[in-house]
């Protein structure tokens, strides 16, 4: 006993920087896994305050940017509900009752973006209060940015297409080819495309789109286009596409909230446990 | 002693503010951060409770952690340097230095507040950002960006302790 003792008082400092380094490695490696949400986050009050009193002072400076994007948005719609106001007055009118979207948008702003690193997060001013769930779609209307990971009351991260843990489901708008979205970690302006089968028609400058199949984005949302491609073999390498999105330059994003998921998962989960 | 807990936590929430809002938004060259919350534990009294300063160290670097997202890395990497500071300091000075009250860390020789620095910078780094690419196959990437950053943040530690520091 007196042995253990003496023991524990000497190597007392030693034995408290392993447990410290065990937990800062268990947070660590709990950032790796991708599924499970993590403990340590910037969704929380403070760091999300922080961030907030930040990009407040940072929107001043980038006004003029945001307002062009705005009227750039508001010119696009604008045409879209011209086309469909002609071929309205042609076709039936539909009743609204029975139309019901699938999709519900929150906007929200982005407090802070990183797309630096290999693994980065995006922070957004809403959260559960405002009713986001975990795996919810983000975009902006240029095309994709994440998936909302972790939430507090007030704030959100997001996980941003610009991590190498993203892993997301796209196809080419040209051909019904399905593949998985990844990043590899070195230029934040292209992305790379995976799992495109060999028989695919692939051209530089053809234009990808979410699938549809993953039931957290709608189908048809943008991308970005085929920068270059490599084959190897009897499969493609690598398939780099080049973003519509700066990430470096986000402003305002909608959260897609889709109101059949759940169905649709029941559903998946009961059809593959039969 | 409270005057002296006071500025230490003063500093503490000071690094944390300055390496979010300023530090982190440099990139210089698209990727070169510099880390200077690391000068917290630079410039830690030496006469002190080592278990409440490995504790603070640790603490730190999980609230920068949770401003970046990044898991315990910060934590992990900072506690590391705060466990080996006081061996290294030791080899690199001599005892009667070290025993001395009043020993503040911008009265060494240049030569060996330099080593010192650059060390525990280096050591930060590498630990810092094997974590982060977390495999074997990005070893070329960490040794560059330990190597790029770790300079900056030298260069820019020797500098703000030369110049803050207070003289006799």
């Amino acid at each position: 006993m007196q042995q253990i003792i003496y023991f524990l008082r000497k190597y007392r400092y030693f034995l408290l920087f392993t447990i410290l380094e065990l937990i800062a490695l268990l947070f660590t490696i709990q950032s790796h896994s991708f599924h499970k949400s993590k403990f340590v986050n910037s969704a929380t009050s403070i760091t999300g305050g922080v961030y907030t009193q930040m990009s407040n002072i940072n929107d001043f400076f980038t006004l003029k940017q945001e307002n062009r994007l705005l009227s750039e948005e508001n010119n696009r719609l604008k045409n879209k509900l011209s086309q469909y106001l002609q071929e309205d007055s042609k076709s039936m009118v539909i009743d609204s009752f029975y139309v019901q979207s699938k999709y519900n948008y929150t906007a929200a702003k982005i407090i802070k973006n990183d797309f630096r690193k290999i693994n980065n997060f995006i922070t957004i001013n809403k959260g559960s209060s405002s009713g986001l769930k975990s795996d919810m779609g983000v975009v902006n209307t240029k095309g994709i940015i994440g998936i909302v990971k972790n939430l507090s009351d007030e704030y959100a991260t997001v996980l941003s297409i610009l991590n190498s843990y993203s892993k997301l489901n796209v196809k080419l708008k040209n051909s019904n080819y399905f593949g998985t979205l990844t990043w590899d970690g070195n230029d934040y302006n292209t992305v790379q495309l995976i799992d495109i089968p060999r028989q695919a028609n692939l051209s530089v400058g053809d234009t990808i789109i979410t699938g549809g199949r993953s039931a957290i984005f709608p189908e048809g949302i943008r991308v970005g286009v085929i920068q270059d491609f490599q084959f190897e073999g009897t499969k493609f390498n690598e398939i780099n596409i080049r973003l519509f999105n700066d990430m470096s330059a986000l402003g305002y994003v909608q959260i897609i909230e889709n109101i059949e998921r759940k169905q649709q998962q029941l559903l998946e989960e009961q059809t593959t446990n039969e | 002693m409270n005057n002296k807990l006071f500025k230490i936590l003063f500093q503490f929430i000071g690094f944390i503010l300055l390496q979010v809002i300023v530090f982190d938004n440099i990139h210089l060259f698209g990727y070169v951060n510099p880390y200077i919350y690391i000068a917290w534990v630079l410039l830690y009294p030496l006469k002190s409770e080592r278990g409440l300063f490995l504790f603070l160290s640790f603490l730190l670097g999980l609230c920068i952690d949770f401003f970046s997202n990044s898991g315990g890395i910060n934590a992990a990497s900072l506690l590391f340097i705060a466990y080996i500071r006081f061996p290294l300091l030791t080899s690199l000075l001599r005892k009667a230095d070290l025993d001395f009250l009043l020993f503040h860390v911008s009265n060494m020789p240049f030569i060996k507040l330099l080593s010192y620095i650059s060390i525990l910078v280096l050591s930060h780094h590498i630990v810092l950002f094997s974590l982060e690419y977390f495999s074997f196959s990005n070893i070329g990437i960490i040794l560059k960006h330990t190597f790029l950053s770790g300079i900056f943040t030298i260069v820019l530690l020797v500098i703000s302790i030369q110049l803050f520091s207070p003289r006799k």
